[in-house]
């Protein structure tokens, strides 16, 4: 009797193993299905055009790329800032410690639409507007919905990711290589930014690839903050506006008025999210392992 | 030369929060001198070096109540510059601990970090200079952009030695610098211990009771964190005064 429960929870496991599985292959199945038809160099080159039941998403493609370079900028030099002050110069038995690391750990925990309305109210209107009666005599320049305050809302979202991630990194740098720096006469900073931190850049890479992952198909940070329903052209500075591939699959879905017409563009769609999305992450991986050879080369 | 003090330590009491790991510690390390510290594992020696160079002070918790003398200037006052006192007070490790960088790198960081020099031209002179100091230069000189993490590990040691000598200290401290190597790589770090005796002074903590005799000029033997017996190396091994020391070196415990 004993063994064959032992061996029937092999199969409980197994099977739990195989549907996650065969829910990923139906999903991805699906999507390659029904959106490679629709599939073009015009789909991804043009702008959407007739009430986005034809044309391509280009706008959408450069906006999700652009916001999320913007998003890794801002987010990994300031998450690695905190890492440092966490790994290198907290006490962990502090109380400052224990209460900074649990807010990050709580910061991860925030659901992304109130991201999204923390931005607005942060970003938007009290630093864009303030920027704006400082310098701009009240004329609305950085007080409204941009790339730039999507971004730095996306960022905040993603910053728990990457202190985390950093700071686990920063502590796996051995000891030894601590004390032999300092015993040769360098300071905290010498040791921090020549001995530690380049031991650590394949975890702040690994950090950045996590934080893309996650940024690339959020869509409630930037509903507000700057994703806008159609947009003709590119953003061309920090403050316009921007389309975004994750809030035009959900116009797509609920707004067309044609809804027949858009599902082959959605299904193409959903479809360049996920492979944009592999691609960013596949970049930053490389990037990773070329670093990694040339440390220890 | 050779008799002066370096290194004059009065009733230290060394502490790890409550726990009192060194009582009333009093040693005159002479310049020059290689010292030797033994004890079996626990007995304090070992803090005691790292309390030479206040390498400690990373421990939370950890403090110093005493007197730590160098030439004279006590090295736990306040207006004591720790960055600078490291610098003139130099540390072998256990394990050996190049960083993973070039041979080079290795050896130019200090002088670097320290602003000792930028120019290329004087690091390659420091590097040259102390890896042969190192008996390192023959084995490396054609490979010196490659990774120190390509060296045998007794090889990696005298690299450590070779970047601890490129900041040009007066005092190195070793803490058990042979014990994760070979016998043949062990007799080339003893002979480099002997040759460097000339122009530094060296504290020593060992296991190995062989390498003591061999090595140092002066012994000290540490007992549950008390300094029982300090005197010329010869007489310590030969005709020790004190009981516990007796029973150590002969090996009937510890």
């Amino acid at each position: 009797m004993r063994r064959l429960f032992d061996r029937a929870f092999v199969g409980i496991t197994l099977s739990a193993t195989l549907i996650i599985v065969a829910m990923l292959a139906v999903v991805v199945g699906n999507i390659v299905f029904h959106g490679k038809d629709r599939l073009s160099w015009e789909f991804i080159s043009a702008a959407p055009e007739q009430g986005m039941t034809a044309g391509g998403i280009f706008p959408a493609i450069f906006g999700t790329v652009l916001l999320v370079l913007l998003m890794t900028l801002a987010a990994v030099p300031f998450g690695v800032l905190v890492a440092i002050y966490f790994a290198e110069y907290a006490k962990t038995e502090s109380r400052v410690y224990r209460w900074t690391r649990m807010a990050v750990n709580n910061l991860a925990g925030v659901p992304s639409i109130v991201f999204g309305l923390f931005g607005l109210g942060f970003f938007i209107q009290t630093i864009g507007r303030g920027i704006d009666r400082g310098l701009y005599g009240g004329q609305l320049v950085y007080g409204q919905p941009s790339i730039l305050w999507a971004a730095m809302t996306m960022a905040v979202l993603t910053l728990p990711v990457v202190i985390i991630t950093v700071e686990e990194t920063l502590r796996s740098v051995p000891r030894e290589y601590r004390e032999a720096s300092l015993a040769l006469g360098a300071t905290r900073l010498q040791t921090i930014f020549r001995v530690v931190l380049p031991q650590a850049w394949s975890g702040v890479m690994t950090a950045a690839i996590l934080a893309i992952s996650r940024g690339a198909g959020e869509v409630a940070p930037v509903l507000f903050t700057g994703a806008a329903y159609f947009l003709p052209h590119l953003p061309e500075r920090v403050n316009d506006q921007f389309m975004q591939l994750g809030y035009h699959i959900y116009i797509l879905s609920t707004q067309s008025p044609d809804v027949e017409a858009t599902k082959p563009l959605l299904y193409s769609t959903v479809l360049v999210l996920l492979v944009l999305t592999f691609l960013l992450n596949i970049t930053a991986i490389l990037i990773r392992n070329r670093m990694r050879q040339w440390a220890t080369r | 030369m050779g008799d002066a003090l370096k290194i004059k330590v009065s009733r230290a009491n060394f502490f790890y929060g409550t726990h009192q790991a060194l009582h009333e510690v009093s040693m005159d390390i002479r310049d020059r001198f290689v010292t030797a510290l033994i004890g079996p594992s626990g007995c304090g020696k070992s803090t005691f070096l790292r309390s030479l160079n206040r390498m400690n002070d990373l421990i939370p918790g950890a403090r110093l109540v005493g007197n730590v003398e160098l030439d004279g200037e006590n090295i736990y006052s306040s207006g004591m510059d720790v960055i600078q006192l490291r610098r003139r007070v130099g540390m072998i490790f256990q394990r050996s601990n190049p960083f993973p960088m070039s041979i080079y790198e290795n050896v130019a960081y200090g002088p670097r970090v320290n602003g000792i020099t930028k120019k290329r031209v004087e690091l390659d002179e420091i590097v040259e200079r102390t890896l042969r100091g190192a008996a390192l230069w023959e084995e490396v000189k054609d490979r010196l952009s490659r990774s120190a993490m390509s060296l045998s590990g007794g090889q990696q040691q005298r690299l450590c030695i070779a970047r601890a000598l490129a900041v040009e200290p007066e005092v190195i401290l070793m803490d058990e610098p042979a014990s994760a190597l070979d016998p043949i790589s062990t007799a080339k770090v003893e002979e480099l211990i002997y040759q460097l005796k000339r122009d530094y002074s060296i504290v020593i903590v060992t296991h190995n009771m062989q390498q003591a005799a061999r090595v140092s000029d002066e012994t000290g033997f540490f007992l549950n964190g008390r300094l029982v017996e300090f005197s010329e190396t010869k007489r310590l091994f030969t005709a020790p005064s004190m009981r516990e020391t007796e029973d150590y070196i002969t090996g009937r415990f510890g």
